[in-house]
Order: structure tokens, then sequence, then C-alpha cells
């Protein structure tokens, strides 16, 4: 029995998946509770789709394409910022301007190309199973530095998510936070884009953390339940996908999904 | 003397809306001072301002010798008059009034029994013990506000601005504030507080500031009320039934968060 429930982990590509699924599910999960709590909801998925025209970029100039997520989904956090900032428009518009004007570049340079070997649908719905050694160190590398970063700022963060006018005026740098955590946003988005894909890295920075923020009264549990959350989905929806041979990216999103509703059961069933 | 926080012809605008012009102004070591003023006269923009929340279109300002925005992280500490927080964010008071705490704690430096004893001492301050561990959103208006007010106590700040903390409180949290605010004074601090209510003001402020967008008066409550200025206010107040008038356009326009700087 035991070994049958093992079985799946004997192959070299699910030791290699079953690792990046539990790094990018609390990578996620705890920037997550960031996304949520400043309701930037909208952000994973404008900084996902903006990847993809770093993708082709990348695929066009044949470097590597992870570098060229990177660097187009941080420039495009920082232009977000910018724009907000400058332009006195709304965040979610501003998300809306520039991350549309990044995937129509993406799909402007790629309707130009004739060699069509770009696998697009690996990218709009990840392949957690074709993890490469190289994919996974680029994975470690990136996730530790953000999560090394957060940890730095994160009374900051905290006091800024909350209440940015008064950490603004106790001489907290409001401003840098906020590009800051964009640009963390966007370094979390690249990592996970092979795991779940453009079109649904989008749930795992929102859904564990809308699950945890159900159930928690205090910042630090929330944060601690998000990252539970989002390695069970993750690692639940890994071996899920294994046994159902259902894609793996849209089975983790399905789990976080599933966790998110008895979540809203769980607080319901409380008494107040 | 020496001016802790100096204003020297300051004009503060919206766009098009001229909301301070000429404002000067020097608060000493250890003074009070409140402003008063009818809806929409910058009571509110005169703290941002000198909060470093806004910067002036015209003229200086300077606090402790240097622009607002360049001083050391904790000098000052502001409670707005209307908190536009999220009031399901996972914080108790305790976790609120912490807050106050970060900005003298940089990264490497740790939450010690020291922090922890100044937020409880704060909490203290404002009567909310019972209610320390109790989630924000579980507070009544008046409860959330001493909340906030705590946060700024327990960051031990060099300059505390407070703008309308007596509105919607009860008379015993109101007189709970005002020793509040004079211990603060007592130790030094200054404090800068607009309010609306003009009962008792010789009590809570060694000196008062009229401001219709200009100031009207600047003295001792004494001298203010013998220059007449503030009379024009109280029988705008009277005319409306009651000392605490209803919400006007500016007020919201100086709420608005797009105009942030």
């Amino acid at each position: 029995m035991i070994h049958a429930l093992l079985a799946p982990f004997a192959y070299a590509f699910m030791q290699r998946a079953l690792v990046a699924a539990c790094i990018v599910g609390i990578l996620c999960s705890m920037m997550g509770t960031y996304v949520v709590l400043r309701k930037l909801a909208f952000i994973g998925d404008g900084l996902a789709h903006a990847s993809f025209a770093g993708i082709v970029i990348a695929y066009l100039r044949n470097i590597d394409y992870q570098l060229g997520a990177a660097v187009v989904a941080v420039l495009t956090a920082l232009g977000i910022g910018f724009v907000h900032r400058k332009g006195k428009v709304s965040l979610d518009t501003s998300i809306g301007v520039l991350f549309t004007a990044a995937f129509a570049l993406g799909i402007f340079l790629m309707s130009r190309q004739t060699r069509y070997t770009l696998d697009l649908q690996s990218f709009l719905f990840g392949d957690i199973l074709s993890v490469t050694r190289g994919d996974l160190i680029f994975i470690v590398v990136v996730s530790a530095a953000v999560f090394i970063a957060a940890m730095l700022a994160f009374r900051d963060m905290l006091f800024a998510s909350f209440d940015p006018v008064v950490a603004e005026a106790a001489g907290l740098p409001v401003k840098w936070l906020d590009y800051g955590l964009l640009v963390a946003l966007a370094l979390t988005i690249v990592v996970s884009l092979q795991s779940v894909g453009i079109v649904l890295v989008a749930a795992l920075l929102v859904t564990p953390a809308a699950a945890a923020y159900q159930l928690a009264k205090r910042f630090t549990p929330m944060l601690l339940l998000s990252a539970a959350f989002g390695v069970t989905s993750t690692v639940g929806g890994l071996y899920a996908s294994y046994f159902l041979g259902s894609s793996s990216g849209a089975t983790i999103v399905l789990v976080a999904t599933l966790l998110f509703f008895i979540a809203v059961a769980l607080k319901r069933l409380r008494p107040a | 003397m020496s001016c802790d926080v100096e204003l020297h012809n300051v004009r503060v605008s919206y766009d098009a809306f001229c909301a301070l012009e000429g404002i000067d102004l020097c608060i000493q070591h250890g003074e009070a001072l409140g402003i008063v003023g009818p809806n929409g006269s910058g009571k509110s923009t005169l703290l941002k301002t000198i909060a470093g929340l806004l910067r002036p279109e015209r003229g200086t300002i300077c606090v402790f010798g240097t622009e607002p925005r360049r001083l050391p992280r904790g000098t000052i500490a502001y409670v707005p008059q209307v908190e536009a927080v999220d009031w399901g964010f996972p914080a108790t008071v305790s976790d609120v009034v912490a807050m106050g705490r970060f900005s003298h704690l940089p990264w490497w430096r740790r939450f010690g029994p020291t922090d922890r004893a100044l937020v409880d001492e704060a909490i203290d301050a404002v009567g909310m013990t019972p209610m320390a561990g109790r989630h924000i959103a579980e507070l009544s208006g008046g409860q959330q506000q001493r909340a906030f007010i705590a946060r700024a106590l327990a960051q031990q700040p060099r300059l505390l601005l407070l703008d309308e903390p007596t509105t919607g409180v009860d008379a015993a949290t109101e007189e709970a504030l005002r020793l509040v605010v004079r211990g603060v004074v007592g130790r030094g601090t200054p404090v800068l507080m607009t309010t609306h209510d003009l009962e008792r003001v010789d009590e809570w402020f060694d000196r008062l500031m009229v401001l219709d967008r200009r100031t009207l008066a600047l003295g001792t409550p004494d001298e203010v009320a013998a220059s007449g200025a503030y009379s024009a206010i109280r029988e705008h107040t009277h005319t409306h039934g009651h000392l605490r008038v209803d919400h006007d356009p500016h007020e919201g326009h100086e709420a608005h968060p797009e105009v942030r700087v």
C-alpha cells in the first residue's frame, strides 16, 4: 500500500516536480497574503500575462526564457507602480493598461514568426513534470532571494500594508516598499510559471491566502496557514494529477479552490 | 527660543484648489497647539503637510531643523481623523499598537521586552487593556480611535499630530485623552491637534490657532477668545444646531487618496 503511494516518486522527474511544488506552494501563498490584504488579486494575473512577452522575446533572441520572463515581469511591475503614482490612476487601472500591453507585445512578436516551435501550451498551462535540474536551481535561488527580502522587510511591509498613510508619516519608506512588493511578486510569478502556467498562477497567489484570511485573526497565523494551504494544494495537486492523468497546473488550482471553500464553510460553522 | 516646528509662508494646493495660504507658525518644545476652524478650513491639510504627507506648493516647513520627509524614522506620529484601514485585516488591538514600535526597529533588531512593555503601557494609557486581545473589527468607533492613539503613544514620537481625536468619543474617553495629551506635552513632546470642540480649550491647549485657509487668530485660548476670531466659528457651528459640523465636500477632497505625494 505504502509502496504504491510512494511509487510516483521513484521517478527523478517526479522528485524534481515535488521539490518545485513545495517551494512554489509556500512562496506563492506567503506572498499571496500581501496580495489579498492589499486587494491586489488582479496583479498575479497581470504580471503573469506580461511575462509572456519576455518568454517570446527570449525565444526569438535565443536566450533563457526564464530570464526573459523575469526581466519583462519586473519591468512591468515597476511600470505599474510608476504609472499608478505619477499618472494618478488607480492601481488596478494601471495594472489593466500595462499587462495587456505587454501581453499584446508578446502576441505581436509571435504573430510575425514563421517558424513555430515555441510550445505555447506548456507556458499557458504549465508543466511541472518538465522541470529540469537547471530549472530547479533557478527556482531555489530566486525563491530564496524573495523569501529573505520578505523576511527582512517583514515589519515595515506589515505596517505599510495595514496603514500606509500613518506608516509614511512615521518615516517608513512606503513608496519603496510598494515597488519592492511589486518586484517580489513579479519574481514569485516567474518562478511559478513552469509549475502552473500563465493562466493559473494568479490562483496560487490569491486562493490559499484568501482561504487563510477566512480563518486567521492575526497576521502571522494567516501567513503560516496560507503557506500550509499553498503547499497542500501544490503537492496534493501534483500527486492527484499523477493518478488521474490530469494537467498538474489545473489539478493544483482545483485543490486550492476546494480548500478555499472548506475554509469558507468552517468560518460559517464556527460560532462568532 | 528656537522652534521644534516652524512654518514660513506655507501654501498648499490640491490641483486648482488652494487649501492653505500664508501660514506662519512656530511650535515650541512641550507645547500643545489646538487648531480650530470650520470644515474645509484646511486643518487636516495642515497636519498632513507637517507630517510630510503633502508637499507645500510654496514656503518652508522645518521640523526639528529639517524637512519632514528627511527626519529619522519614528520622529512623527500622526493619527488621522478617519482611519481608512481594512477592518477585516488580521490584527488585534495589541498587534496594531505594536506597529507603533516598528519605526524604531530595523530588521536586525527583534521586538523585545522593552517594546512589549511600551505597547502595554500605551494600551493602558488609553484604557484599552481589557480589549487588548480583541480583533480590531470587534471594537466600537471610539475604541478604534483609542487603539490608534495608543499606537502613536507606543511610537514615542518627538512630535504628535492628532486629527480630531475627540470626534465620536464619550465624555469619559475625552477626559482620558486630554490627560494623555497633557502627559505627552508634559514630557516635552509638542502636540498639534485639530478639534471641532470649543469647550474647555484652555484645559487642552497652551495655544490656539483659528484657521480658515489662512490664520485668523493665533495665541493663548484667552487671547483668541478676546480677539473674537472664533466667535465666527462659534456662530457657524451654532447655526448648524450643534458643535460638530457635518462633513463638507472639501474635507472629502482632503481625504482623497490620489492626492498623496
